[in-house]
C-alpha cells in the first residue's frame, strides 16, 4: 500500500512538473508582455523596456529556455517571480486564494449539502410528483451555463433593487470599503449571496442527480432490508445505513469539484467582480503576464492532483471495504 | 436487427422525442429563419441603435444597428457547426486512442495513457486561452481542433477498458489468427462494437462543445470578430444586460434550448441503447 502510494505520488509530481513547464513554454512564447509598454505617450525608450522586462524575467529577447531555467530555479525555492507590474506573485496569489476560498467554501458546501439532500429525498419519493419536479428542474439547470445563470441573477437583482427603490442585493465586488465593523460584515455576506447561488445551483442539480441514482441502487439492497428487519425504524435505516453508503460517489465528486473550482470559478468571479484565482486566470492572459499565467497553471495542476488524492482519502473513510484491502 | 430495436425504443422514449423535435425546430430556425427576416446579418440600420424588439426589428438592434434576429441566427449556425465538428473530432480521437491503447497494450498503452493523464492535468481552458491570441486571423477550424483536443480523455479511458475485454473475444481472436493487421481489427471489429457508447458520448460532446465554445468566446478567447457565435453575442449582451436585456436574452435563451434539446436526445439514446433498460 505504501509503495503504491509513493509510486503514485512520484508520477503525480512528475505530471505536475511537466504540465507546468508546458504551460510556461506556451505562455512565454505566445504572450507578449512588451505590448504593455507600447503605444504609451510619451513613448518609453526601448532600452528602458528591455531593462524592466529583464528585471522581471519577461524579456522576449532572452532565449525562452534561459528564461525557463530562471523561472524554474525560482519556483523550486518557492518564489513564483513577479508580475509585469513588478509585484510579487507569491503575495498576490496568497491574497487571491483567500478570496476564492471564501467564495468557494460557502458555495460548494451549500451546493453539495442541498444537492445531496434533494437527491436523497427524490430517491425516497421515487416517481412521485416531487421526484419528477426535482428531476426536470435539475435537468434544465444543468443545461444553463454558469455565465448565463450569473448574468440572469444580476438582471433579477437589478430588477428587485429597482422596484424596491434601494439596494437589497449587491451584485459587484466583495465588500463596500466605506463601511466598517458589523456593517461591513453584513455587507460582505450580502455580496456573497448572488455568487454563492450561481455557484451552488449547478452543483445542486449535479449532486441531486448522482445522489438519487446511488440512493436508488442502495435502497434495493439486502443490508437495508436487514436493517429494517432487525427492528430499526425507517428513518434510522435510511439515514444510518442507506445514506452513508450512497454518499461515496458524491463525496468523490465533492473533493474533485472543490479542487478544480479553485480556478474554475472564473465566470462567477469575473461577472460578480471578485478578484480571485479564477479571475486572475483571465486577467493575466489579457495583460500578457507570463509569470502570473505560469503560476496559475501550476496552481491549477497541483489542485487537480490534490483533489484526486483527497477524494481517495474520503472514499477510504466512508467505505470500509477500501480500508480493509 | 439491433438498430431497428434501438430506433423503435428511441421513438417510444418521450425524452428523446421531445429533444429531437426541439433540435429539428432549432436547426430550422438557424438555417431557414434568416430567409424570413427583413434584414441580413451584415446589414446595419443607422436609423435605430439599441432599439427594443419591434415589428421592424423582431428582436431589437445592437449599438451599431445590427438586427439582433439576423445576427443571433448567424451566431447560432456557427455554434451548431462547431458543436457537431468538435463532437465528431473528439469522440473519434477518443475511440482511436482508447482502442489502440487497449488492443496493443505494452508500451503503446503506457505512452498513450500517459499523454491522456497529462492532458487531464493541464487546465484546458487556460491552454486554449493562451493559444488563442495566435489564432487571430486564422481559420475558426483551428478552434474546433483545440476544443476537440481537450475533450476526449475520459472517454478514451472508458474505451480502453472496454477494448481490454473485447480483445479476448472469439471474433477478434479469429480475425487475428487469420493474419489481419491490428489497425484493421481495431477499425473493423473493436470500434463498431463500442458504437453505442460512442454514439452517446458524441451526443453529450455536442452540448459540451457548444457550452465550451460559448464559455471561451465569452472572454474573447474563442470565435473572433467579425465572425459571431452565440458565445460572442452573449458576451456582448451581458455587458449591457441591465439596460438592454434583449441583446442578452435571445442568444442566451437559444443556447440553453440548444443544449437542453441535445441533452434530452443523449439521455433518450442512453435509455434506448442500454440493454439493461426495459422502458
Amino acid at each position: 500500500m505504501g509503495a503504491f502510494l509513493l509510486k503514485r505520488l512520484v508520477s503525480n509530481v512528475l505530471l505536475v512538473a511537466i504540465a507546468a513547464s508546458m504551460a510556461y513554454f506556451l505562455a512565454a512564447t505566445s504572450l507578449n508582455p512588451r505590448a504593455n509598454y507600447e503605444g504609451r505617450q510619451p513613448p518609453v525608450a526601448e532600452s528602458v523596456v528591455d531593462a524592466t522586462l529583464e528585471q522581471y524575467n519577461l524579456n522576449d529577447k532572452t532565449p525562452v529556455f534561459e528564461r525557463y531555467v530562471t523561472w524554474v530555479s525560482g519556483v523550486v525555492t518557492g518564489d513564483l517571480g513577479e508580475t509585469w507590474g513588478g509585484k510579487s506573485i507569491n503575495d498576490e496569489m496568497g491574497r487571491r486564494i483567500g478570496v476564492s476560498l471564501r467564495l468557494l467554501l460557502v458555495g460548494t458546501l451549500v451546493g453539495s449539502a442541498v444537492g445531496v439532500t434533494v437527491g436523497a429525498y427524490a430517491a425516497v419519493k421515487q416517481y412521485r410528483l416531487s421526484d419528477r419536479v426535482i428531476g426536470v428542474s435539475a435537468f434544465v439547470i444543468m443545461a444553463i451555463p454558469v455565465f448565463v445563470l450569473a448574468t440572469m441573477l444580476t438582471l433579477v437583482a437589478v430588477g428587485i433593487n429597482d422596484t424596491l427603490g434601494f439596494t437589497l442585493l449587491e451584485y459587484t465586488g466583495e465588500y463596500n470599503p466605506a463601511l466598517s465593523g458589523w456593517d461591513q460584515f453584513t455587507n460582505r455576506l450580502n455580496h456573497l449571496i448572488l455568487p454563492t447561488i450561481s455557484l451552488a445551483l449547478g452543483q445542486i442539480a449535479f449532486y441531486s442527480r448522482i445522489q438519487r441514482n446511488m440512493m436508488l441502487d442502495v435502497l434495493g439492497q439486502d443490508f437495508v432490508r436487514t436493517a429494517r428487519a432487525k427492528g430499526l425504524s425507517r428513518r434510522t435505516a435510511l439515514f444510518k445505513h442507506a445514506l452513508r453508503t450512497s454518499l461515496i460517489p458524491a463525496a468523490t465528486y465533492f473533493a474533485f469539484a472543490f479542487g478544480t473550482l479553485l480556478t474554475g470559478a472564473t465566470f462567477t468571479e469575473k461577472i460578480f467582480g471578485w478578484h480571485g484565482m479564477g479571475a486572475w486566470l483571465v486577467d493575466s492572459i489579457h495583460t500578457h503576464d507570463v509569470n502570473a499565467v505560469a503560476a496559475v497553471s501550476l496552481f491549477a495542476a497541483v489542485c487537480v492532483l490534490v483533489a484526486g488524492f483527497l477524494s481517495d482519502v474520503i472514499v477510504a473513510a466512508l467505505d470500509p471495504r477500501v480500508r480493509v484491502s | 436487427m439491433r438498430s431497428k430495436v434501438t430506433l423503435a425504443r428511441l421513438a417510444r422514449n418521450p425524452q428523446a422525442r421531445y429533444g429531437l423535435i426541439a433540435l429539428v425546430l432549432l436547426l430550422a430556425l438557424a438555417y431557414v429563419g434568416p430567409f424570413f427576416g427583413p434584414y441580413d446579418w451584415t446589414d446595419k440600420d443607422f436609423t435605430s441603435f439599441l432599439s427594443p424588439p419591434s415589428a421592424d426589428h423582431w428582436w431589437g438592434t445592437t449599438q451599431i444597428g445590427q438586427d439582433v434576429y439576423a445576427v443571433t441566427l448567424r451566431g447560432m449556425q456557427k455554434s451548431i457547426v462547431i458543436g457537431f465538428l468538435v463532437a465528431l473530432f473528439s469522440t473519434g480521437l477518443a475511440a482511436l486512442v482508447g482502442a489502440f491503447a487497449g488492443y496493443f497494450g505494452g508500451w503503446v498503452d503506457k505512452a498513450l495513457m500517459w499523454v491522456t493523464d497529462l492532458l487531464l492535468v493541464l487546465p484546458s481552458f487556460l491552454i486554449i486561452a493562451i493559444i488563442s491570441p495566435r489564432l487571430k486571423g486564422a481559420s475558426w477550424l483551428w478552434f474546433v481542433v483545440l476544443l476537440g483536443a481537450f475533450s476526449w480523455m475520459i472517454t478514451s479511458r472508458v474505451v480502453r477498458s472496454m477494448t481490454l475485454s473485447l480483445r479476448e473475444r472469439e471474433f477478434v481472436l479469429a480475425a487475428r489468427y487469420m493474419g489481419i493487421p491490428g489497425w484493421k481489427i481495431i477499425l473493423r471489429h473493436v470500434v463498431p462494437n463500442l458504437s453505442s457508447l460512442l454514439i452517446i458520448d458524441a451526443t453529450i460532446n455536442v452540448s459540451a462543445a457548444i457550452i465550451g465554445e460559448a464559455a471561451l468566446s465569452f472572454f474573447g478567447f474563442g470565435v473572433q470578430p467579425p465572425d459571431v457565435s452565440l458565445g460572442t453575442l452573449i458576451a456582448a449582451g451581458s455587458d449591457k444586460v441591465t439596460g438592454y436585456p434583449w441583446l442578452f436574452l435571445f442568444p442566451a435563451g437559444l443556447l440553453v434550448l440548444l443544449v437542453l434539446s441535445v441533452n434530452l436526445i443523449g439521455d433518450g439514446l442512453r435509455d434506448a441503447l442500454d440493454p439493461g433498460s426495459n422502458k
